[in-house]
């Protein structure tokens, strides 16, 4: 259940789930649209967030199987906290999950693309992770 | 809301179309990917996939977006995709899809196109 924190935080547990995913987008979208944020930065962020619940879903062998995800109004813009209790994952030198096909163009690679999503549609983001599990921070911006 | 999966068949002489509806993840991509290499089994080589009625995609379900692709060029086949809104164009031009599958605005284009 969402539960507000303080009058401009909001705080989302999902289990890990198929498609509960969607119920974080689905807050997300409510939140950005009550702050003015366009229809297609909307999306951006929806996409965002799908994917940041999908990895938690997929890598973080989580043992509580849950997924918290924090939404902070700020007057600059939107932030958005994903954790997850699990394993934990080094940034810089990750390994991406393969498929039992081999990519037939390198370039247009099948798996490994989440976090490259996540960086280009949001303004900022920061990752991070140990043995405790993993929070990514991401702030989509209010442009002027 | 976006998440009724639904795959819609138009198959014609030369091509054939797939329209989705929905939250395009491993489920409905599965989903349209056997119908898109029953499609190519049956000979079909020029395909269009519709996203105009799927909001949201996530990697997953791109991923069997690009098996698709490479079924297709096996056969030397193409695949024109259309009703992308500006995000998920984006995010395949990233992706290096744009370079080998189609990208155009509506399904008459997408058709005119192969
Ligand atoms: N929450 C997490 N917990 C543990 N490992 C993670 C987490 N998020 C990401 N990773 C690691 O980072 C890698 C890269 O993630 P990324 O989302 O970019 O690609 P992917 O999930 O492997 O494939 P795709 O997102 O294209 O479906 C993952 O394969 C995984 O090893
Ligand atoms: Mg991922």
């Amino acid at each position: 259940m969402a539960t507000t924190i303080s009058n401009d935080q909001v705080l989302l547990t999902i289990p890990m789930r198929p498609d509960m995913e969607l119920a974080a987008a689905q807050l997300a979208s409510v939140i950005a649209e009550s702050m003015s944020f366009s229809e297609e930065q909307i999306e951006e962020i929806q996409v965002a967030l799908i994917e940041s619940c999908i990895n938690a879903f997929e890598h973080s062998q989580s043992p509580d199987r849950q997924v918290i995800i924090k939404y902070i109004m700020r007057t600059d813009g939107l932030e958005f906290e994903i954790s997850d209790q699990g394993v934990g994952f080094s940034p810089e030198n990750r390994t991406q999950r393969r498929t039992s096909k081999p990519d037939l163009h390198p370039e247009m690679r099948k798996r490994g693309w989440g976090l490259e999503i996540i960086h280009a549609l949001m303004d900022s983001v920061d990752i991070m992770s140990g043995e405790n599990g993993t929070t990514i921070s991401m702030v989509k911006s209010k442009t002027v | 809301m976006a998440n009724k999966l639904d795959i819609q068949i138009r198959a014609e002489r030369q091509y054939a179309v797939l329209e989705t509806a929905g939250y395009l993840n491993d489920a409905l991509g599965e989903k349209l990917s056997k119908k898109a290499l029953e499609l190519i089994e049956k000979g079909y080589t020029q395909l269009v996939i519709n996203l105009d009625k799927t909001a949201l995609i996530n990697s997953i379900g791109i991923s069997i977006l690009i098996e698709i692709i490479e079924a297709l060029e096996e056969r030397e086949g193409t695949l024109n995709f259309c009703g992308l809104s500006a995000t998920q164009e984006r995010t395949f031009r990233m992706m290096a899809i744009a370079k080998y599958a189609g990208i155009f605005p509506d399904e008459k284009t997408a058709i005119a196109n192969f």
